[in-house]
């Protein structure tokens, strides 16, 4: 039986497409970095944890879903570091997140790039779903 | 809306098309140059549709092209070519690709692959010490910003003042390595962060470098021409922009999804958003796509370099020439001004290859001298394990498909079901059974590129030029491989 909050893989012929599905969009979004990282198969060490803040205009739900992973792939190729935790603070066209997490102790793929590509965030049965695909 | 086989015309045996009236959203055809097997396997996954989509694209002309090593990518297909009327017409970033010049190139030799094989082992670790690779991996070099902005602006011409290039690296090199117009004030400060660490290393997924012999020759007076003789070595080293290319796209998808409210263009996926070519916001992108094309050239000047020096280390005394010359380097995700004649009449255009080689035949000045009677050289790398090509433009391209051929062999199976049904350690010991040495960042990479994960190389050379867009010119098989 589906979670209520949790992400698939899609088969794609080239690069990499999770669905993730949540029941309001600040789980969609945690849910798609769960994603994204299990997809890179992405492991986190145990210490020291690390705390890193940062701001995403918002324009559409789409469009703040590419940004926050976007954000998550340049801090992990920047400066090694991946998250577990996230907290969202909505202020008007603003969003201020902190994100929660560690080193990165080992990474076995590198994603290029999330892409807009046929991405909508749909409700279905109460829940959101959407469809994201990764430029690997 | 999907696409079937009863709505495609056959044109020949190697061409089919989607006429305009499919979807009527459409400015302009599909032109798929496909044999009968490899349009059935193509039309597993979505790349025709997304053929479609991107021939909703404002200001195109002629028709969208499609190569037989098609297949499914974000917003616009791998191995898909269009053409925008320059000025007026959109360029896009999503059709260009993250990889903005992603590309190959391959150098010839004098050394005889039977003499130079007792030291294989040495080499692929010596290519797998000198050339960085895999996820994460920074390369030798730390550029300042200002260094890196000249780079952007000079390409392969910053690497020859470096002393990482000869004057034939330039010559032989599409542009001559410097694409003109680059502007790195159009470069985000993000891009030019991750940029920085990243230039002379090769990166992961389906990059390499490959050590060749020279199997057969087809063409014997092109191959004499490029310096390729049969029974001698070659390497190939395919890479492009890493993660400062990678950004520039991803900063100007972002973009230019206000910009396609600004103009009123609609699309039907957010993935192709495009800027007219003459608005601020397409001119931006054109001076930062050239930035990150130039980045490319380099990158792939400095991987030849490095490469040059673990030939000399491993073979030097032990073969009687161990220098690698060039044959050519050529980008296969690009957006370029070009002239071309369309139903006749010539015009500038804006040709988005993505996944798709230019190929400009016989006689073009675009063309180095020596290189001007054979046509274009084109390199289509096979898959791991499998055959490589050298081809060459035609007037047929020139024709046919805006000067463009396939660029590879093409995805058939998803990377998770390559990962199911292939051990990334069996693969390597298969390999190395069939003689080929391999070197790889991670078995779970090694198996996402298994040859079994591709279509035929061969296949799909016979349909381009079965259908007159290149010419065969000698036909590679590896020895030794480094995978990112």
């Amino acid at each position: 039986m589906k979670t209520q909050t949790g992400f698939q893989e899609i088969e794609h012929t080239a690069d990499w497409e999770i669905k993730v599905w949540a029941p309001d969009l600040i789980s969609l979004l945690a849910s798609a970095a769960q994603g994204m990282y299990q997809l890179s198969k992405t492991v986190l060490a145990e210490s020291p944890r690390v705390v890193r803040d940062f701001e995403i205009c918002f324009d559409d739900q789409e469009s703040l879903l590419v940004d926050f992973l976007s954000e998550l792939l340049f801090l992990g190729e920047q400066q090694g570091v991946a998250f577990d935790n996230y907290l969202f603070e909505f202020q008007d066209k603003v969003i201020k997140v902190r994100v929660w997490g560690a080193p990165i102790d080992h990474q076995a793929k590198e994603i290029k790039a999330v892409t807009y590509h046929g991405m909508k965030i749909l409700e279905k049965e109460e829940n959101l779903e959407v469809n994201i695909v990764f430029d690997v | 809306m999907m696409v079937t086989i009863s709505d495609l015309k056959k044109i020949s045996d190697y061409e089919w098309e989607i006429p305009k009236g499919f979807r009527s959203d459409m400015r302009v055809p599909v032109r798929i140059f496909v044999t009968r097997d490899l349009l059935e396997q193509a039309m597993r996954d979505k790349s025709l549709e997304q053929a479609v989509n991107a021939a909703t694209l404002p200001g195109l002309v002629g028709h969208v092209t499609v190569m037989p090593d098609m297949h499914q990518g974000y917003g616009f297909p791998i191995g898909g070519v269009a053409a925008t009327r320059y000025p007026d017409g959109v360029i896009s970033p999503g059709a260009i690709g993250y990889d903005i010049n992603c590309g190959v190139r391959l150098l010839g030799s004098q050394i005889e692959a039977e003499t130079a094989k007792p030291y294989m082992e040495n080499l692929v670790s010596a290519l797998n010490r000198y050339c960085p690779s895999g996820v994460g991996k920074g390369g030798a070099l730390r550029l300042s910003e200002k260094e890196l902005d000249v780079l952007c602006q000079e390409g392969s011409l910053w690497a020859k003042k470096k002393g990482y290039a000869t004057e034939m690296d330039l010559r032989r090199t599409e542009e001559m390595g410097t694409l003109q117009g680059a502007d790195p004030s159009a470069v985000s400060p993000r891009a030019k962060q991750r940029g920085r660490p990243q230039l002379g290393t090769l990166g992961a997924g389906n990059h390499f470098i490959e050590v060749d012999l020279v199997e057969e020759i087809y063409d014997k007076q092109a191959a004499d021409v490029m310096g390729l003789t049969e029974g001698h070595l070659a390497l190939q080293i395919h890479c492009g922009s890493r993660g400062f290319g990678h950004q520039i796209c991803s900063d100007y998808v972002r973009r230019f999804q206000g910009a396609v409210k600004k103009y009123n263009i609609k699309l039907p996926d957010r993935e192709l958003v495009c800027a007219p070519m003459n608005s601020p916001e397409g001119q931006d992108y054109l001076a930062a796509m050239r930035c990150a094309a130039n980045y490319a050239f380099a990158n792939r000047q400095l991987l030849a370099h490095w490469a040059r020096q673990a030939f000399e280390e491993v073979l030097a005394g032990k073969v009687d020439h161990f220098y690698l010359h060039q044959i050519y380097d050529i980008a296969h995700n690009m957006g370029k001004i070009e002239e071309h004649s369309v139903e006749g009449q010539k015009m500038k255009v804006c040709v988005h290859r993505k996944g798709a080689t230019r190929a400009f035949g016989p006689g073009y000045e675009e063309l180095p001298a020596e290189y001007r009677k054979i046509g274009q050289p084109v390199l289509v790398p096979g898959s791991m394990g499998t055959a490589s090509w050298v081809l060459v433009g035609t007037q047929g391209s020139m024709q046919q498909s805006f000067g463009s051929t396939c660029h590879g062999a093409g995805r058939t199976m998803s990377r998770s079901m390559a990962k199911k049904q292939i051990w990334g350690e069996d693969l390597r010991k298969e390999l190395e059974k069939e003689g080929i040495h391999i070197r790889a960042g991670s078995m779970a990479g090694l198996a996402e590129e298994a040859p079994a994960a591709y279509k035929d190389v061969d296949a799909v050379v016979d349909t381009v030029t079965g259908a007159g867009i290149a010419k065969k010119v000698v036909r590679l098989v590896p020895l030794a491989v480094v995978k990112g």
